[in-house]
């Protein structure tokens, strides 16, 4: 066998179905290999798609997604995608080619270090430098990659380990003394948790994307049954409980709603679960911590502590952690009066979605009704901007699987790649890639692997001529002073580009347009673009500036 | 700022050092000094490192360094219940009249005169930062040619061992 027909043996034995990558002299024994295996491939248009595809194949599985590029720039290429799997916590595996040993240090052709550009963010990564430890290196990086708090692995295989022959046996035993997974939580600290929240007067959960990784989100949902707890969430933990529920009360953060801000400020005692608290969802650190009113629960050690001091810390997997706490709650419940308090906000605060036609349609209007013919049993991948916030504050998200997004790198050209893994990972449901014209210019080649392997993605492409998040902030915080964010003149007819792809498409104006857009879009078998468009002064968020801005829309 | 000595067990992998060295400058942590070496099985090294911080950071730094996959085992080692010592080669400017004078001081540092020349002496000391510091206070004033001074390297007192669990 060569290290090649070692190494596909070992993602085989490993349960790889699919391995999204692109060609190059250092991986290409892999990519023979892998065509005399049971593994199919995709080719993508570029290697951040495919690190991206195996990204979107990942959060849908719950699986490990793998794909592969050659040395160089095909690995270099790489690097914005696994970044952005490091800090979604999702299990990607990335195989690169290397030059061939004795070239390595010596600035070959297509030579780069890998292991070391992406060090600092990966969960882990191996140079294979010995046929032998093969076998052995990819079971390693498939328990890594899932266990824990997941994160991507990457194996770095010089061309001349791949092209090699070795017969004997091969050591394949999992080896690693170092990794340290968490046993059960601290008893004792779930029963300061129980405790403190039997004197909460004002309790909330916050729910945050490790809720998904633990696989715990029926015993989250059970939870909150049982106890009666409002939710908030992070962006990550959006579709915990389905956030059409009553017992949901939005997301939090400078893009979250009002009244889910309000109500992480006048609680007091927050059970953050499976959240890194990031910036962008928890501005003002130490508002939580001087009020001794957070518990932060997380498998992560080293996320307990990093952002800000919990009143109380509980290192452990939620699941485990839910299964030990509920029974300490038994007879308590949320005081009614807090629930009372907070369902007067769900009132005061409910966001306006106008439906009248003026030439644009209201992109948030749009993901409403998206959601009520969908149903929401959709898998719905964005992009990062406008249309991502849109999304995640007015699209009716079921379950947080059905959600892919870019929520802590923010990493624009995710979504269409993403949703072509989505699409791969299963066939029952539809894939609704939810795009800006911006994003999606950073990834639209991908559109060739769409026609090439028949993928079915719905794309529904907000077309506002802007880069419309960082024009509303040059409006905000620049004085309107808009630059490098006006594309009218450097885009291609959208239906056009469509069409040459052999993809059919519509384009639509107006709110009284939308229904039946959606539904043509839908009962399409195959991929399909739905062009909307938006006003470029159309606000993000339900914020106090709303008005300010649609007015300065007016004006302009 | 408080310093702490962070005693670490890792693979003697290759490269395992630039994980740890990297983590420090990505996640804004200041390594004081540091020294690496192998241990009694050979196929783990120890690394030292002192950190500069408050104890907040020391804790974060401790965990963000259990997260590297060739990092075994950590300890934060407290000041009164560890042995710390470092190493400084000094090569101090000297004629053969002030020679003997020198000579006296590393005597009483316990340094060795590791070599002389017509025109300097080169000694060694060994200790703890602040007998390194006095040493080289002493004799600044004969003129001090170069200095090659190693990170602290430390062990517990007593009988506490850090061992990797069976």
């Amino acid at each position: 066998m060569t290290g090649a027909d070692i190494a596909v043996a070992a993602l085989e034995a490993n349960g790889v179905k699919t391995v999204f990558g692109y060609p190059g002299a250092a991986n290409a024994p892999l990519i023979e290999s892998i065509s005399h295996s049971s593994i199919d491939y995709i080719l993508s248009r570029n290697e951040q798609g495919a690190a991206h595809m195996a990204s979107g194949y990942a959060r849908v599985k719950r699986t490990a997604g793998v794909c592969t590029a050659t040395s160089g720039p095909g690995a270099t290429n790489l690097i914005t995608a696994i970044a952005t799997a490091y800090m979604d916590s999702i299990p990607v595996i990335a195989l690169t080619g290397q030059v061939k040993t004795g070239l390595i240090g010596k600035d070959a052709f297509q030579e780069v270090d890998i292991i070391g550009s992406t060090l600092p963010f990966v969960k882990h990564s191996y140079l294979v430098k010995d046929i032998r430890d093969i076998s052995r290196v990819i079971n390693e990086a498939f328990h890594i990659a899932t266990t824990g708090r997941p994160g991507p692995v990457l194996i770095d295989f010089p061309v001349d380990v791949l092209k090699a022959k070795y017969e004997g046996g091969s050591d394949d035993e999992i080896n690693l003394r170092g990794y340290k997974l968490q046993g059960r939580a601290n008893e004792s600290q779930i029963k300061k948790v129980a405790d403190a929240l039997k004197k909460a007067k004002k309790p909330v959960l916050l729910a945050g994307g490790g809720i998904t990784c633990s696989g715990a989100v029926n015993e989250i949902n059970d939870f909150v049954n049982r106890t009666g707890i409002p939710v908030i969430s992070t962006m990550m933990g959006l579709g915990v409980i389905p956030t059409d529920d009553e017992r949901f009360y939005g997301m939090i953060g400078s893009h979250g709603t009002k009244r889910a801000n309000t109500i992480l400020n006048r609680s007091d005692l927050v059970l953050a679960m499976g959240t890194r608290l990031g910036d962008r969802s928890v501005a003002n650190a130490a508002g939580l911590e001087n009020a001794n009113k957070l518990i932060h629960i997380d498998i992560d050690p080293a996320e307990i502590g990093k952002n800000m001091q919990p009143y109380i810390p509980v290192v452990g997997d939620i699941k485990d952690v839910v299964s030990q706490l509920l029974p300490m709650l038994e007879q308590w419940h949320t005081p009614y009066e807090w629930k009372h308090e907070i369902d007067e906000l769900r009132f005061v605060m409910k966001p306006r979605n106008n439906s009248e036609d003026n030439g644009f349609v209201n992109p948030k209007y749009f993901l409403e009704r998206l959601s009520k013919i969908t149903n929401s049993d959709v898998y719905l991948t964005t992009e990062v901007g406008q249309n991502q916030i849109w999304c995640a504050n007015h699209f009716t998200i079921k379950h947080p699987e059905m959600f892919i997004t870019s929520g802590g790198f923010g990493t624009m050209g995710y979504g269409l790649p993403a949703a072509i893994g989505a699409s791969e990972a299963q066939s029952e449901k539809p894939v609704i890639a939810v795009m800006g014209d911006g994003s999606f210019q950073m990834d639209l080649p991908e559109l060739g692997t769409m026609l090439q392997y028949n993928i079915p993605v719905k794309m529904v492409l907000f077309k506002n001529d802007r880069l419309g998040m960082v024009h509303e902030h040059q409006y905000l915080f620049y004085g309107s002073n808009y630059q490098m964010v006006d594309i009218t003149n450097g885009s291609p007819d959208f239906a056009k580009l469509a069409e040459a792809y052999g993809i059919r498409s519509n384009t639509i104006s107006e709110n009284s347009q939308v229904d039946d857009a959606v539904k043509a879009m839908l009962a399409d078998k195959e991929s399909y673009m739905l062009i909307v468009n938006v006003s470029p002064f159309e606000p993000t968020g339900d914020a106090l500036n709303e008005d300010k801005m649609k007015n300065a829309g007016k004006e302009a | 700022m408080e310093k702490y000595t962070l005693s670490v067990l890792c693979e003697n992998h290759a490269g395992v050092l630039s994980r740890v060295v990297g983590l420090f400058t990505r996640r804004g942590f200041n390594i004081h000094q540091l020294s690496v070496g192998p241990t009694i099985d050979e196929n783990i090294s120890r690394i030292t490192i002192v950190v500069k911080g408050d104890i907040y950071m020391v804790e974060q730094v401790s965990k963000q360094l259990s997260k590297i996959m060739e990092v075994i085992k950590i300890k934060t080692l407290k000041d009164n219940e560890m042995v710390k010592r470092g190493l400084v080669l000094v090569k101090i400017k000297s004629t053969p009249k002030n020679r003997g004078e020198i000579i006296e001081i590393a005597n009483v540092f316990r340094a060795n005169v590791v070599d002389i020349s017509p025109t300097t002496i080169t000694a060694e000391v060994t200790g703890a930062d602040a007998k390194l510091d006095a040493f080289l206070k002493m004799v600044e004033g004969y003129g001090i040619e170069e200095i090659a001074r190693t990170g602290m390297t430390a062990l517990e007192r007593g009988s506490n061992t850090l061992k990797l669990d069976k």
